[in-house]
């Protein structure tokens, strides 16, 4: 059948000549099998994302897991602009976590932009074949992540967009054959093909069962930024209506016929393993079902939910001891000022002359440090499973459906196909959820399977969530510069220590002639993965710490000194003004209050903050408001990228005041809210976000906002106070010292 | 042991400890998860209910203490479909993960039945759930829009 060749796409989402290539959409024998597992009768797949019913509706398939940040309504926009569909008859559905529904598109989104390429640059003939191996990998790597802010700058551009303009160009032709009419006579609109010279007309839902047929159209044009009619739109939020009334059903609200809940203490220090328990403690206790022994846990299995964590509560389980449970958080930093101390750093990046420009007698060095951090979502970790007829089917939030089957299947040693696995809304993900970090799932699974035939639901407490998490890394930045005579910077010299290798966010935008990156590889016990803008989150407080110092020593406003390292990139510098400009840069400020700035892009995304904070007399630190312009190229649905970069903005914010996880005798020290405390409405500052249309590629929305909130709120701690912070969090820091 | 409860204008003779927990018994007994769980210590706010008409945090409310009650959550906070303050956050897009904003809406539709014009400061004081995905600039804004709209 021809209907195997794959499809290469070009065309553009920004200026004309800005060239995008899309993802090979599936040959059409694999449409039977999507109709099979995730079709109603009503309903036939198109193409791997676009369902259409017979009345017309169409259902765009998001290969994407929602945990609040918009993507099931901005990836259906997309596909349903390029589709020519009224809104109110498109759906958006979740992929089922199946191999079928692999997202190639991210990966080869992913792949791509970092090396910031599109398949252009490839010679023709090897275009075919990158085609089919993303779809292989993404299939083989169990690729349905949602993370790395990529949903619409990956998924969206190199997928959504043209599976609607392929499927659209299908229906026209499907449409054109029936009556006999040329293809190029025909338009479309609000779901329906139209043929303006004949005055006929016909639903996508009569067409479809034709379209599929077609092989899928190797250049279907893609629509220019002007055409957009729903791209570019403020549309409400779809998932939204469920959720201001309880109905949307997360993770935890799972409910099954004769369920029973579980409840886990896991040992404390990492590394650590179970090895003992005495579970006459809970014997004849109400509702205990049943106490399972893990390597690293000890569960308890009631009835009810409260039962199964109070008896849990009330055992003494025995853990091993081992090398790290004397370890505490000054040991776990004096090993960081060490590796930076020491002579065998590693090599990152070096332009020009690199360290060699530093000047020893006009060395301007700062050290700084960010701490670790738990995600703390709101809703606690938790999946619920069932171990019955040697196969495991399992409920659970994650960032990865695909890839918590996988892990599942791994962690029971059963095949994939004895794995089913029900994605469902996460309350809250910021990096927790994706696959590597699955503790929760892992710990599930195997309460489950110690308890045959019946459901668990297992709920990591609060305490267990903040103690058993994947960390925000703590991490070090020794930065040293020289400045020339008038006081602009001639090295930017930066070593740091890393948990898992080099970080191209390290790297500065600014035009410094020389140039040195090096890292200093610390290993410690404690777990450690993606949060909320990873690397961006530390690098972003360091660099933009490092350079507002820089313009303080040579006395030039801090904004004018950015403003003159930027002369080379003028989407940055339009970002900055643009934030300056609404924050009134430069207008009178009172004593007792300071204004910061800083800008810092990330995944794609440059975001510019001004801060403006009030340091009272006893020291107390008020944030009144928190200025942010942001280019992420052009926004899809500019209200719901408004609402990302607010809420990045108050995540950074929280953990630029207060967050901290400490660790003693090998294990985490805060527990709880009260300890790990979080911005509220009574701490939360005024907040206004500007957008900054530009031809640049579309960025990512969930995370550029959070790297900049840090240092541009203590850039103006520094020009209240003439306190300079280090060492985050700010709550550690005596503002009264230095008042001016 | 058992048990009366009244919620949502139904009663309930539940087969439980009178120390358990009012949240659980909602979600576990009765059956409504629309009343999440976030912290088990009353620091959150995500099992925000109310108790005749106040708000309160079940999770660390014993049900022998809310015997004889009127007992609502977010699913009846609508009288007829949505209520004014879940209006209000359809029209200000305030949910994100929206785990938090039962507790929030229940939070804020008791304080304004208490004080019907908030100022931001009456507002903050009243409603101290944590809401992880920031969405505070909207609460703020919606129950801003919801003030003005009583005159």
């Amino acid at each position: 059948m021809t209907s195997t060749r794959r499809m290469v796409v070009v065309g553009g989402l920004g200026t004309a000549g800005a060239l995008v290539v899309g993802y090979a959409l599936w040959p059409s024998h694999r449409l039977e099998r999507a109709n099979a597992l995730a079709a109603k009768p009503s309903e036939k797949f198109i193409n791997n994302w676009i369902k259409i019913a017979s009345d017309d509706t169409v259902t765009v398939v998001v290969p994407h897991c929602d945990m609040g940040t918009g993507i099931f309504t901005a990836l259906p926009q997309m596909a349903a602009e390029e589709l020519d569909a009224d809104w109110s008859k498109v759906k958006v559905e979740a992929a089922p976590s199946d191999p079928l529904f692999a997202n190639g598109p991210l990966g080869e989104g992913f792949i791509l932009l970092t090396q910031g390429m599109t398949r252009d640059s490839l010679p023709a003939f090897l275009r075919g074949t990158v085609d089919n191996s993303f779809r292989t990998v993404a299939g083989f790597m169990n690729l349905q992540v949602t993370g790395g802010s990529s949903a619409v700058r990956a998924t969206g551009v190199f997928g959504m967009r043209v599976a609607g303009a392929a499927a659209r160009e299908m229906l026209v032709k499907a449409a054109a054959a029936r009556w006999n009419v040329d293809a190029g006579g025909c338009t479309t609109k609000s779901n329906r093909v139209l043929h303006a010279q004949s005055g006929r007309s016909l639903g996508y839902g009569e067409l479809v069962a034709d379209a599929a047929t077609y092989t899928p159209s190797s250049n279907p044009t893609l629509k220019s930024r002007n055409q957009y009619t729903l791209v570019g739109k403020s549309i409400a939020r779809v998932d939204i209506p469920k959720k201001v009334n309880g109905t949307t059903t997360y993770g935890v609200d799972v409910k099954l016929p004769g369920m029973v809940y579980a409840a886990i203490r896991i040992a404390p220090v990492f590394g650590s393993k179970l090895a003992s328990v005495d579970t006459g403690a809970v014997a004849g206790r109400r509702g205990v079902l049943k106490v399972v022994k893990l390597d690293d846990a000890v569960v308890v299995v009631a009835d009810r939910f409260w039962r199964a964590r109070d008896a849990v509560a009330a055992l003494n389980p025995v853990f091993n001891s081992v090398a790290d449970d004397s370890v505490n958080s000054a040991q776990l930093k004096s090993r960081r000022v060490t590796a930076l101390a020491g002579a065998d750093l590693k090599k990152d990046k070096t332009i020009g002359n690199g360290a060699d420009a530093l000047n020893g007698a006009r060395m301007i060095e700062a050290t700084y440090t960010v701490p670790y951090l738990a995600h703390a979502t709101m809703e606690p970790m938790n999946a619920t499973a069932v171990f019955k007829d040697g196969g495991l089917e399992v409920w659970s939030g994650t960032q990865d459906g695909l890839g918590a089957r996988a892990f599942i299947a791994k962690t029971a040693n059963l095949p994939l196909e004895k794995v089913t696995f029900h994605l469902l809304p996460m309350g809250g993900g910021f990096g927790r959820r994706l696959p590597g970090f699955f503790n929760f799932l892992e710990h599930a699974v195997r309460a489950a399977m110690a308890i045959p035939g019946i459901p668990v639901k297992l709920i990591y407490t609060r305490e267990q969530d903040m103690q058993h998490d994947y960390y925000r890394p703590n991490v070090m930045n020794r930065m040293r510069s020289t400045l020339d005579a008038k006081g602009m910077p001639v090295a930017w010299v930066s070593d740091y220590t890393t948990d898992s290798g080099p970080n191209g966010e390290a790297h500065i935008v600014y035009g410094v002639a020389n140039q040195a990156y090096r890292t200093a590889q610390v290993a410690t016990h404690v777990p450690v993965g993606p949060w909320r803008s990873v690397e961006a989150s530390w690098h972003g407080f360091f660099v933009e710490s490092f350079v507002d110092e820089l313009a303080h020593a040579a006395k030039i406003d801090p904004l004018a000194y950015r403003r003159a390292l930027l002369a080379n990139a003028p989407r940055h510098l339009a970002t900055l003004n643009l934030a300056a400009e609404k924050a009134g840069w430069g207008s009178p400020v009172p004593a007792g209050k300071g204004r910061g700035i800083a800008m810092f892009e990330s995944f794609g995304t440059v975001v510019a903050e001004v801060a403006d904070v009030t340091v009272g007399s006893d020291g107390a630190l008020k944030v009144d408001r928190i200025v942010s312009a942001v280019d992420a190229g052009m926004s899809v649905n500019p209200d719901g990228l408004k609402a990302q970069i607010e809420g990045a903005i108050i995540y950074g914010l929280t953990a630029a005041l207060n967050g901290e996880i400490t660790i003693e005798k090998g294990a985490v020290v805060q527990a709880n809210f009260p300890d790990y405390e979080m911005i509220r409405l009574a701490t939360c500052p005024q907040i206004e976000i500007y957008l900054h249309e530009s031809d640049g590629a579309v960025g990512g929305a969930g995370e550029p906002g959070v790297p900049p909130t840090a240092p541009a709120v203590a850039n103006a701690i520094f020009a209240a106070t003439g306190v300079r912070v280090r060492d985050l969090p700010i709550k550690n820091h005596n503002l009264t010292v230095a008042l001016r | 042991m058992s048990v009366q409860l009244k919620i949502n204008g139904k009663m309930y003779n539940l087969d439980v400890e009178p120390d358990a927990p009012l949240l659980w018994v909602i979600r576990d007994e009765v059956g409504l998860t629309g009343t999440k769980f976030g912290c088990g210590i009353a620091q959150c706010g995500a099992c925000t209910v109310h108790v005749n008409g106040n708000a309160q945090r079940s999770c660390v409310t014993p049900v022998s203490a809310v015997v004889g009650a009127e007992i609502t959550t977010i699913e009846a906070i609508g009288e007829n479909g949505l209520s004014p303050v879940q209006q209000a956050w359809i029209d200000h897009q305030v949910p994100q993960c929206g785990y938090c904003q039962s507790g929030m809406i229940m939070a804020v539709s008791a304080l304004l039945k208490t004080n019907p014009h908030p100022s931001d400061d009456d507002l903050a004081a009243a409603v101290t759930n944590i809401c992880r995905c920031g969405t505070y600039p909207r609460i703020r804004n919606a129950v801003r829009a919801l003030v003005s709209e009583k005159g």
